[in-house]
Parts: structure tokens; sequence; C-alpha cells
């Protein structure tokens, strides 16, 4: 298609064509430190929101076979504060609340009275390392059917003896892999691992799956999504 | 899709000049918008990288590189992720938008290597690189030039896909699966980003090397006095 113009009319066709671009400038608006924030927060928002839109409940993480297990002792140890809290594991127990039929405190024996499930699975941690390690627990799904928690309420907070502290949606919560886990590579936990009780949630990154758990809550709303998502990072973070 | 062409009146001396349009604008609105989402996923990412700069084991952990906090965005690991997550949609979205565009505004003829460009290649880099004499061009691309964008286009996808792989092992298990597993997967991802900035690098040597008329083409559409016409 050809057409015929003069020097200045084919500048002005230029300019226009140029000005077409300028919506390509919006991205300044993440230059601006009063609006960097609220956009990055947005953004990430969004990405939480389709991580729970690609999760699936019946979806299994991949398990792998003994012989693909990380060494127990190369299992990396990760906390933010104290690798030992320093947990009474004599008289320790769970204490539940929030929109459940039976709170109150739960021992280990009366966790340990439900089916055990033993897993080969990833942990991955949002640092960027992985390892493959041997958990055995409860499943969380029938922990929350033994404290009658409301089939409406859609978080759990958990509480920690190093005062960290975490929450799951309830779609996670259910999944079959989802193990208040008190064994790791078919030993009681370590006191560095957790002991006596931690989350072991093969679709959720490392700094969901809580250790030293002292409590636990159900919720209808989310009060304290986590420890680290308060200093900025995800949510959901499903893996 | 046929080319527009326009013959320009000088207003002062009355010689005529060509000019083709070149890109359509959602192609350079495509690759503005991409061109800044791919520095902000490539810096933010070598921040998400520091946090462990290493494709072994965790225990005992070997450094890859160490790659400067200066040269890295965000702050620190939650920043950089803050950054990366916000803009893969950006980068998505606009290679999406292209690829839609390309096939269907039949555009991709002017961009895709074909097997019948093979032949072209090898003249094109004796040209470039051995100071061979310079092949006639026909079309706005040269087959070199075509199989550059090609592959640039290829690696683009593949970014993504890596990054997915990584983002979701559980969920896209089968695409970490085919890289190899999740470890495989994030070496992958760190290999497509330099392969892209080696795209990057010379298509920007190019750029200088072609002038200015080539490069406002991008900005405007329109290149003026093109060797082919």
């Amino acid at each position: 298609m050809n057409f015929r113009t003069d020097s200045r009319q084919f500048k002005r066709i230029n300019r226009r064509e140029l000005l077409k671009l300028s919506p390509v400038l919006a991205l300044g608006a993440f230059a601006i430190p009063k609006l960097q924030k609220p956009l990055l927060k947005t953004g990430l928002a969004f990405s939480d929101w389709a991580s729970a839109r690609l999760f699936r409940s019946g979806h299994l993480a991949p398990t792998f076979d003994d012989s693909e297990l990380t060494p127990f002792a190369r299992f990396p140890i990760n906390d933010y504060d104290v690798d030992d809290p320093g947990v009474d594991l004599n008289n320790w127990t769970l204490t539940v609340s929030g929109a459940v039929r039976k709170p109150g405190d739960y021992t280990l024996a009366q966790i340990q009275t439900l089916p055990k499930f033993s897993q080969n699975t990833r942990h991955v941690c949002i640092e960027g390392w992985d390892v493959i390690g041997r958990f055995g627990g409860a499943r969380l799904a029938d922990f929350l059917n033994m404290i009658g928690a409301d089939p409406a309420a859609r978080f759990i907070t958990v509480q920690c003896a190093d005062d960290y502290y975490e929450s799951l949606d309830m779609a996670t919560a259910r999944h079959p892999q989802s193990l208040l886990c008190y064994e790791m590579y078919d030993q009681p936990l370590t006191r560095e691992h957790g002991a006596p009780l931690r989350l072991n949630i093969p679709t959720k990154i490392g700094y969901k799956q809580a250790k030293y758990l002292t409590d636990l809550k159900m919720s209808h709303v989310l009060e304290k999504a986590g420890y680290w998502e308060d200093q900025g990072y995800s949510e959901f973070y499903g893996l | 899709m046929s080319t527009q062409i326009a013959a320009i009146t000088n207003v002062k001396t009355g010689a005529i000049s060509e000019a083709v349009y070149e890109h359509p604008f959602i192609v350079r609105l495509c690759h503005w918008v991409n061109a800044v989402a791919l520095l902000i996923l490539v810096f933010s990412g070598l921040q998400i990288f520091r946090a462990f700069p290493s494709f072994g084991a965790k225990i005992p952990q070997k450094d890859l590189l160490h790659w400067p906090k200066a040269y890295a965005l965000g702050g620190w690991l939650g920043g950089g992720l803050q950054w990366h997550l916000t803009f893969m949609w950006i980068y998505i979205g606009t290679g999406l938008l292209y690829l839609t565009y390309e096939i269907f505004s039949r555009n991709y003829k002017q961009v895709l290597f074909m097997p019948r460009d093979i032949r072209g290649v090898w003249p094109m880099v004796h040209h470039y690189f051995f100071f061979g004499p310079k092949p006639y061009i026909r079309e706005a691309y040269n087959p070199l030039q075509k199989l550059a964008y090609t592959s640039a286009i290829l690696l683009g996808i593949l970014s993504v896909l890596t990054g997915l792989a990584i983002w979701k092992p559980v969920q896209f298990s089968w695409l970490a699966w085919l890289m190899g597993g999740f470890h495989w997967a994030r070496l992958w991802h760190f290999a497509m980003m330099w392969a892209i900035l080696a795209f990057l690098f010379g298509h920007l040597v190019m750029v200088v090397l072609h002038g200015w008329n080539n490069f406002v083409s991008m900005l405007t559409g329109w290149k003026k006095d093109p060797e082919y016409l």
C-alpha cells in the first residue's frame, strides 16, 4: 500500500505514532517512591490470588524414594531467632482456640492417636535451596475434625514457642499431604527441627511450615498472615 | 497485510525519499514495555539469586558467584520477589499480546525464521564477522536477524516456563519434571536469563551499528530510506 506525502506531513505522522507509545511512560509510576510500595503490594497480591486459583486440592506434591532423601545431617535448620526456644517437652500442649467446637489444650499423645502418615517430600526454601526430607505425623485435616473445626472457618493461624507466627488457608490445611508433623526421618522431632510439633506442608514454601507450635486458632478473617509476610513476603506462597 | 510505503517529497528541496512502516503499534508497545519488564526481572532476579547463589546443596554450600547488592533490585530477597512477581505478569502479558498479534495479523512472516532462511544465514555471518560482501537484502529482516529474533522469542517463552516451574513446582510438577526437577529448573531459569542477556548485547550492538533511522523505526514504526526498497 503506497501513498504520497511531503516531509512536513510525514513529520506529523511520525510524531503521532510516537505519542501513541506514551502509555509506556505509565511504568514510570514504579519509580515514584510514594507509589512504588502500593504498586508492588498489588502485584504481590495479584500473584497470591493467582496462586490460590492454581492450587488443586486433589493434586499431590511429588514424593520420592528413600534413596533420594537428603541425609538428615544435611537438612538445614532455619529459624528467624533461636535454634532451640527451650520448649518444656514434658508439659507441652497445643492450645486450640477460635472457631472450633472443642477448644482447649491438646497433648502430643492425643494428636498421636490420629492415623500416622509418613512422606518423602521436597522442602523448598524461598532463598532457592531445596532438600528432600522424610516427615511423619497426623493429617492436619484429621486434627481439624478432632477439634470440631467450623467448616466455615477460612484460616488457621499458629503461634510458636519462639514468637514466630504463621497462617494457612483452609484448602491447603485440608490437603492430604498437610501434616501436623512430630517425626522426621522416623525419629521424634529434634529441638532444632521444631520439637515437639511442626507443620509439614509440601504444597507450601518453607517459611509457612512453622516449628515449635504452641497455639492453633481457627478464624474467619486473617488477622496475622505471618512473621515473614509482615516483612513483605507472599501471604499464600503455594508451590 | 501489505506493507505501507510512503513516498515523501521534501518541501524545501523537492527531493523524493521513501519510508516503510515496519513496526505496527502493538509490536512497538510490546517491545518497550517488555524491555522495561525484562530489565526489572533481570535485576530483581539477581537479587533473588543472591539469597542462595549456588545450584548445589545447601549443606555444604558452595557459592557460584557473588553478585553485588548494588546491582540488584529490591534491597533484599523479599523486595526482589515483589518486583519479580509483579513484573512477571507484565512480561507474560506483553509476550502473549505480541504473539497473539503476530499470529492474527500475519506479521509473524516478517520475523519468523523459516527453513528457506537457512541458506541466507552464513552469508550474513560472513559479512558481519569476517568482512565478507554484503548480501542483497530483500526484506525488513535478513535471515540472521530472523534467526536472532525467533531465538529471542523462544528464549522468552522458555524463561516464562522455567520460571513457572520454580514458582509452582507442585502445581506444575510436570513442567518441573520436564526440566529435570525443581533443582534443575532453577538452573535453566538462570541460564535463560544469561542467554537473553547475550541476545540483548548483540541486539544493542546492531542497533548502534545500524544507525538512527533504524532505531527511530521502533519508536514511530516508520523506517526512512530502507536499504531493501
